[in-house]
């Protein structure tokens, strides 16, 4: 636990890693995630830990392969082209089952874009990111609060499950200051117990191997069985998600990240207006939270979707309704909606329903 | 009767799959005969590439890990970083460390990141099947240059060890090569002093290992050694390029 002290997104985010044990980190300097290293370039030898400007995003993250297969906490953070360039390795750490840490600060896309927030790589989170079939334990911060306290989840959820997890969120969370709160005391890293997968001094022991292949017949394919297995699992027990004043309403915002926000405020003008609107707020984006969503489908909710992208959440919306509901989408790409743009969308769509009722 | 020699301790034993008169499994036994003389093998940590020498993970009785093509040298750098204790090193194919791990092996040499190299340069993609690599020589025919590598079209042959030389925090560059007995002896020496430098906290040390590919280059195990002499130690000098008693 600790104080409330008033931070920057990005840097709630680092001392949240190094709070949570993180004593490894790698990276690249790209706009807007920047106050990540320079933050662990002087907080990791603090903590006793190492922290490296790598030569690439490529290098970073495959500098976290060779020390998260020691066994201990490891970070990267990067920004939308450096992500990508991070999923070789990510598709890597997959394969060999290492339970890394990232975060991904979007900026606009694709190419260059810009250094603006933006929600382009949902897809690309929640699908794996790399070459191959795995998928990422994906969080979704929508408060500074979120941003320092979510590293400590995704450890736990990626040691526990021994996958990648990773934090997504956008150029406005990186760069705004707001009052945190950790929710939890700083982790010891030496009270983590040392996986029995971990490389180093093999005194007493057999050698270990970690590698992300095998060529021999069929024994991919039972080795791959047995990692979505433990998807399968995630998706069961590990979905999260925030529901605000859905028992009355007609209709429902469905948001994530920064725009969870804005279609916050947008909620408030609405129910200002009388509308009974309310909003689902997927935590985690991976695995999805299906199963809450299809609950309130199933007691005749319509929803609109509210994305900075052009229809890659609503996706998985209407996947998890399966039919059952209509679904709208008001998407932006790269851009960032005012609430009274939002607002203006959820008159137009709760027009119809009650054209409809 | 009296043992003359055995198999190292450092060696798994079981049948390697490199094809007839390749020269890793010449450098294995040598890497494998330093650890147990420097008595490292259960603080020893290896990195595998991506090549012929993937393998390399079944074949050293040490903690092993298996990386992604050229990236040895950022892996040997998070393991070092977080595993001080250890004893590192990443074993590395011409493709795999002077095409597509280039930006790697140059930074963790400008760093001076305490691990040793062992390159293996036998100027061809041998796991792929004979295609022309960085240190392709010049008129020598591969499945991508048939009519052989063409300046014009291909470029020049890189040479690694002169390339390194610029960087002060490359401390220790050695080539050597295995085609013949008396190489053999040299190679072993380098790769002991590469470990041994390592163990001393000297920093960067990477040793290019001129080697034979029959199968790919399309002559015996014999024909291949020659090869070796008679075309590669022209464009590739033996020596030492860096020491860090310089």
């Amino acid at each position: 636990m600790s104080e409330k002290i008033l931070m920057k997104g990005n840097e709630a985010l680092a001392e949240g890693a190094v709070r949570a044990g993180c004593r490894f980190f790698a990276g690249y300097p790209i706009t807007p995630q920047n106050e990540v290293p320079e933050y662990m370039s002087w907080r990791q030898p603090e903590a006793g830990g190492a922290f490296i400007q790598a030569e690439s995003e490529v290098a970073a993250i495959n500098m976290l392969y060779g020390a998260a297969a020691t066994g201990i906490r490891t970070m990267t953070s990067s920004s939308s082209p450096g992500i990508s360039l991070k999923q070789e390795g990510i598709s890597y750490c997959a394969g060999a089952d290492l339970p890394i840490f990232y975060a991904n600060v979007v900026r606009g896309g694709p190419g260059l874009g810009n250094i603006a927030a933006a929600q382009g790589d949902y897809n690309q989170s929640t699908r794996g990111g790399g070459h191959g079939d795995y998928r990422v334990i994906v969080f979704a911060p929508n408060s500074v609060e979120e941003m320092g306290n979510f590293p400590k989840r995704c450890y736990e959820l990626a040691e526990k499950y021994r996958v990648p997890a990773m934090i997504l969120a956008d150029a406005i969370l990186g760069q705004m200051m707001e009052p945190i709160a950790y929710d939890f005391d700083p982790v010891d890293p030496k009270t983590i117990p040392q996986p029995a997968w971990a490389l180093g001094v093999s005194t007493g022991r057999e050698r270990r191997v970690v590698r992300s292949y095998d060529l021999r017949e069929g024994e991919l394919e039972k080795l791959n069985n047995q990692r979505i297995q433990r998807f399968r699992e995630i998706e069961e027990k590990e979905s999260r998600c925030e529901i605000r004043d859905a028992d009355d309403a007609r209709l429902i915002l469905v948001a994530y990240g920064t725009s969870s926000r804005i279609a916050a405020g947008a909620m408030r003008m609405a129910r200002e207006k009388g509308l009974k609107v309310g909003l689902f707020r997927p935590i985690t984006l991976w695995p999805f939270p299906k199963k809450q969503l299809a609950a309130l489908a199933e007691k005749g909710k319509r929803f609109l979707v509210v994305e900075m992208s052009m229809g890659q959440l609503v996706d998985d919306v209407r996947l998890a309704v399966c039919g059952k509901a209509e679904v709208d989408l008001y998407g932006r790409s790269s851009g960032v909606p005012a609430a009274e743009e939002v607002f203006a969308e959820i008159e137009r769509v709760y027009k119809t329903i009650e054209a409809n009722a | 009767m009296k043992l003359l020699n055995k198999r190292p301790v450092s060696l798994v034993d079981k049948p390697m799959r490199y094809c007839p008169g390749c020269g890793h499994g010449i450098v294995h036994r040598l890497i494998a005969e330093v650890m147990d003389e420097l008595n490292i093998r259960e603080k020893t940590i290896g990195i595998a590439p991506v090549g012929c020498a993937v393998f390399a993970d079944e074949y050293f009785n040490c903690d092993m890990i298996q990386g992604a093509h050229g990236r040895g040298p950022a892996i040997a750098t998070g393991i070092k970083r977080s595993k001080p204790e250890c004893i590192v090193f990443s074993y590395q194919g011409d493709g795999d460390l002077a095409s597509i791990g280039m930006a790697e092996t140059i930074h963790s040499a400008a760093r001076s990141e305490n691990i040793t190299i062992i390159f293996i340069n036998n100027a061809i993609y041998g796991m792929t099947g004979g295609q022309m690599a960085p240190t392709t020589l010049l008129g020598q025919a591969s499945t991508t240059s048939p009519k052989g590598r063409d300046s014009k079209v291909n470029g020049y042959p890189i040479r690694i060890c002169e390339l390194l030389s610029q960087l002060e925090g490359a401390r220790y560059l050695e080539r050597t090569s295995v085609s013949t007995a008396g190489g053999v002896i040299k190679t072993k020496k380098a790769v002991r002093k590469a470990f041994q430098n390592q163990i001393d906290g000297k920093g960067f040390s990477l040793v290019e290992v001129l080697s034979m590919c029959p199968t790919n280059w399309g002559l015996s195990p014999l024909e291949s050694a020659k090869f070796v002499d008679e075309k590669m130690m022209p464009v590739y000098p033996l020596g030492v390029f860096r020491t860090p008693e310089q």
